[in-house]
This record gives C-alpha cells, structure tokens and sequence, in this order.
C-alpha cells in the first residue's frame, strides 16, 4: 500500500465513522436539553454535563479502577487467544480432537458461561483469577469456534490446485489454509473482543473490591446515578478501545479481505 | 481399443479415440470408469472411457453438462481416482496428483489474499523455487493474456473473466508438459473468448505442450483441437472422435473454412441425435 492510499483510506474510514459520531453527538445534546427541559431528577436520569463534572471530580477513583478492569481484560482474552486458535488448529486437522473434543465444545458453548461465575468465587478466591478466567470462557468459545470453521474452509479446487504443485503439508497451512482462515479468525476475535469487558464486569459484580464493576455496584447503592453513568461510559470506552485494536491488527494483517468487505459495501451504498 | 460408435461419414474423419501405434502417448486411459457414491447414492458418472492424447496433441472433449468432463480431467490429474480401469501419464500409472502439470479449473480458484501476480507466482512458490526468479516472465504472461496493467491489483478488483486469465496465467509460468484446461474460457465474453482462442494456439504452436482442453463449444473446440473426443450424456461415454485436419494456424477465417462447418455440423448433429440439443431447423425435434 502506498502512502497517498493509505490516507486515503483513513479519510473512508473517517467518512464511514463520521455519521455515527454525528448521531452520537446529536444524541448528547438531545439528552442534555430534554432532561433540563422536562426537569428529570438527577438520580433517576442525569444530564450529560453533571455526569462529566462529576466524573472530573473523581476521575482518579474511576481511572484505578479502569485499569483494575482492562487487565483482567487483556489477560484474560489474552490467554483465550493463546488457548483457542492451537486448540482450533488440532481440531481442524486431527480426526480425534474433532470427534473426541469438538462435541464437547459444542456443548459447553451452549452453558450460560456467565451462571459459572459464583462458582468461580469458591473456587478461586475474590482476586484477579476468578475474573481473569471468566473473560477467558466468555471469550474462548467465539474464538475457537469460528477459527475452527476458518481452517476447515478451505476450497476444494484450491486444495486441488495446490495438490498438483506437490507442496508439502506445511507449506500448504502457511501459504493457503492459515490466510484463508484469517477472515473468520478475527470475526471471532472481535466477538470474543466484545464478550471480554462484560464477563469482566460480570466478575467484578459477583465479588470484588476493585475495578469498575465494583465501583459501579457502590456509585448504585449509594444512589449516585451520575458516577453511575461515568462508569459505564468508560466501560464501554474500554470495550470499544480493545474491539478496535483488533480491527486494527486485521487491517494490517489481512487488508486484502478488510479492502473486499469495503469494496463490497461500497457497492451496496 | 473400442470405439464406441462407429457410424462413419460426416464430411470430417472420424478416428479413434486412442493415438496410433507407434506414436508416444502421454496420457493413455484404458478402460476407466467412475462411480461416485455419497450417502448411499451413486453417479455413474463415466463409463469404459478409452483415451489417450499423444505427446504435443492438442485434444479438445466436448459433451453435454455433467457428463463427467471435468470428472475426466481431475482422473488425469490424480485428484480423483477412477472407480476401475487405468491411468497413465508419461507412463506412469497414475495414482496420486499429479505435479508435472498445469491445470485450469472451470473457476478461476484465486487466492483472495494475493494480488495477480502473486497468484501467478503462487505455482512456483508452491513448487519451492524461489518466486523473484520468476517475476518478469509472470508478467510477461499477464501481458499475454491482457492483464499487463493489472499486475497488482486483488482477485475482487478484478472481473470474472480476468479472474479466469490469472489462472490461465499460473498453469503457464512453470512450463509444464501437460496443460489441463477445464472450460477455461466459460467465464469470458465472445471477444476475449475469441482472442484467448487464438493466443493458445499460437503459445501452443510455440511450446508444443500436450493439451488436454475441456469445452461446451463446439466452435472452439474444433477451432483448436488435433482430435475433438464428443462424449455422450452421463455416464460419459467416448461417443466419437473427430480429427479436424484444418491448417495451422487457424486464424479467424478458419470457421469459414469447409472443413470447420461440416465438422461442427456432424457434432451437432450427435448431440441433435442424442437428444441433448432440441433444434427446430434440424432433426425435427421440439423447441
Ligand atoms: N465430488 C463429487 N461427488 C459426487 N458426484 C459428483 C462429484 N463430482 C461430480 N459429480 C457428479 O458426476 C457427474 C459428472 O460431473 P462433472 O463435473 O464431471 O461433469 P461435467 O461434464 O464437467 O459438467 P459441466 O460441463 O457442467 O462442468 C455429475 O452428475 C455430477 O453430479
Ligand atoms: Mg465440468
């Protein structure tokens, strides 16, 4: 990619991006003006600027525990990372491990992995791994599953072209099969990527004494709606930071499939 | 070596479906068949073929969809193994894929991740040789083919027809002694189809490879083709062989060429008989 396309498709994304901004801007004022026009409670619904002011005010209690809450997030999406994608490859190519394992995978994605997390407590403690391991399960299982269905996809006359040049098993994974399960590889990661900042949270309410789970459950309790709001926002914040650096790593890791899927919307619009 | 029917006459020859004696076959299929079963049910899809191809023919096969072409051309290959019967390419029996080739699928197969060029270069990759050593005569080829400009450009910038030219391109680069072709030109439009007609018969006057080349068209098929094998509706069966003997190279006023119209006609006309063309002018058949 040359310089002057790579701008330009900044620029795309920006246009992409730019109405969504705008209807989110729209969406503060709308609420700013309606809450102090119909005069709302603070506690019940606070308008934007009051959540801002009180979130200056104690944005450094907030920050300790974002950070709290983004490691437990990156560890544990981290180790679903390092876990599911070999996981995914044995499965792919060893006949035991697809009917020896797949199965049970299958059906453990079904178990609400959230009702686990009580039992995490009694197991692990209050600390960082009950959490840790909850954004694991949470996010384990799009990965694998959708890297699974990535190895496997490949093309019967693709395969078949490569068999008649006689390249040998791994040069067919490195060269064919690995960047033809890319695509779906990273739509799971982004799922597992969004699933991450819930489970932690998720955790935290369960049984912690840090984090922004945490502190969302006390700003609740003491009926503090507009700390309440302020740690959502930054929740999200964190949700949207993860979800979007791994678009980034897809952009730079496969931009031929992120170009098509644009091209392609392009074509549509 | 059976020959199935035997009804002589048509303006062109008929001929065997085997090479003579004494002439090196390159690809010799003796007896094969091929059943596929899948869950529990079963395509007979060909049956009893005899074939061979002579070393630096050119042999075209037509026949109705789904009588078993492309089923034929992945035996030859070794990415399918007939049900009985036997192989050989170069003499050897064949019972594994085949490398000493180059082959065009009825698709063009790109890989989406590689631009043109790299999905020229992907054959030598593949093969272990080193792909820089490569690159001017890949780009050479997509000139060849009318992509010099669109070298590095990806599969979905590319049309259909493109697509298809690529994967002309990459059966080339290797300089393979087989050429597979699978309707290669299916995806193109009369114009190109036309062009690429021509520009394989002058690469192949060039190179002299043995062409196995597969097609729905009659035209193109006798326009290129030393021997032109008509098969019959599934199970595919070797229903005759004709020999188009115009002269080389045939250029566009071959297909005003006596020869190119009666030998067209009488493929048409198995296929009128066989119930695979329904002709209101000829034969008398329904719409
Ligand atoms: N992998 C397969 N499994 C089962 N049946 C198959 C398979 N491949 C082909 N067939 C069947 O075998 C028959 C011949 O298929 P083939 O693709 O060889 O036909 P074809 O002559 O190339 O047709 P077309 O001109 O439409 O490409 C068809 O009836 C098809 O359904
Ligand atoms: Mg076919």
């Amino acid at each position: 990619m040359t310089h002057a396309s790579r701008a330009a498709a900044i620029l795309a994304w920006l246009r992409r991006r730019g109405g969504a901004l705008a209807i989110f801007a729209l969406l503060i004022v709308v609420w700013e003006v309606g809450v102090r026009a119909t005069g709302i409670k603070e506690y019940l619904l606070p308008p934007p600027s009051t959540v801002w002011t009180e979130f200056w005010k104690r944005h450094e209690i907030v920050a300790g525990g974002a950070w709290v809450t983004t490691q437990e997030i990156l560890a544990g999406y981290a180790l679903a990372i390092v876990v599911s994608i070999p996981l995914a490859l044995a499965i792919a190519y060893s006949r035991f491990m697809e009917q020896a394992v797949y199965p049970v995978i299958v059906f453990l994605q079904i178990v609400p992995k959230i009702a686990i997390a009580p039992l995490f407590i009694i197991w692990f403690g209050f600390g960082f791994t009950p959490k840790l391991l909850l954004v694991f399960l949470l996010s384990f299982f799009p990965i694998v599953v959708s890297s699974i269905a990535g190895f496997k996809s490949a093309d019967r006359d693709v395969m078949d072209f490569a068999r008649t040049t006689g390249a040998g098993a791994l040069k067919l994974f490195l060269k064919i099969r690995l960047p033809q399960a890319l695509p779906q590889i990273f739509t799971g990661l982004k799922v597992g990527a969004a699933l991450a900042a819930t489970a932690a949270v998720v955790a935290e309410f369960v049984a912690s004494d840090k984090g922004l789970g945490y502190l969302l459950l006390q700003y609740n309790g003491q009926l503090d709606t507009p700390m309440v709001f302020a740690t959502i926002v930054i929740l999200s914040l964190i949700g949207v930071m993860v979800y979007y650096a791994v678009e980034i790593v897809e952009r730079i890791a496969i931009p031929w499939h992120v170009s098509q899927h644009e091209s392609a919307q392009d074509a549509t619009m | 070596m059976t020959l199935r029917v035997a009804r002589d006459g048509a303006g062109a020859g008929a001929a065997p479906a085997s090479a003579g004696a004494g002439e090196p076959e390159y690809v010799a299929l003796a007896g094969v068949t091929k059943t596929y079963r899948r869950d529990g049910r079963e395509t007979h899809a060909l049956d009893a073929i005899d074939l061979s191809i002579r070393a630096g023919e050119f042999l075209a096969i037509v026949g109705p969809s789904g009588c078993g072409k492309s089923t034929l051309l992945r035996i030859v290959a070794g990415l399918h193994l007939g049900t009985s019967g036997e192989t050989r390419v170069a003499g050897r029996i064949v019972d594994r894929p085949q490398t000493d080739l180059g082959i065009v699928f009825q698709s063009p197969v790109l890989l989406a991740w590689r631009t043109a060029i790299d999905n020229v270069l992907v054959q030598v990759e593949l093969r272990g040789h080193d792909p820089r050593a490569y690159r001017d005569r890949a780009q050479k080829l997509l000139e060849q083919v009318g992509l010099g400009d669109f070298a590095d450009r990806f599969p979905h910038e590319l049309s259909g027809g493109m697509r298809q030219r690529v994967a002309i391109a990459r059966a080339l680069i290797h300089d393979a002694p087989l050429l597979l072709m699978d309707e290669p030109f299916g995806a193109l439009d009369a114009l190109t189809r036309e062009q690429m007609r021509l520009d394989l018969e002058a690469l192949w006057l060039a190179t002299r490879k043995t062409v196995l080349f597969i097609t729905h068209s009659i035209d193109e098929a006798v326009l290129l083709a030393d021997r032109v094998v008509v098969m019959s509706p599934r199970p595919g069966r070797v229903e005759r062989v004709f020999t188009p003997g115009l002269p080389r190279p045939r250029g566009l006023e071959a297909r005003r060429a006596r020869e190119f119209v009666d030998t067209t006609e009488a493929i048409t006309d198995i296929f009128l008989a066989r119930g695979v063309l329904h002709g209101a002018g000829r034969a008398g058949g329904a719409t």
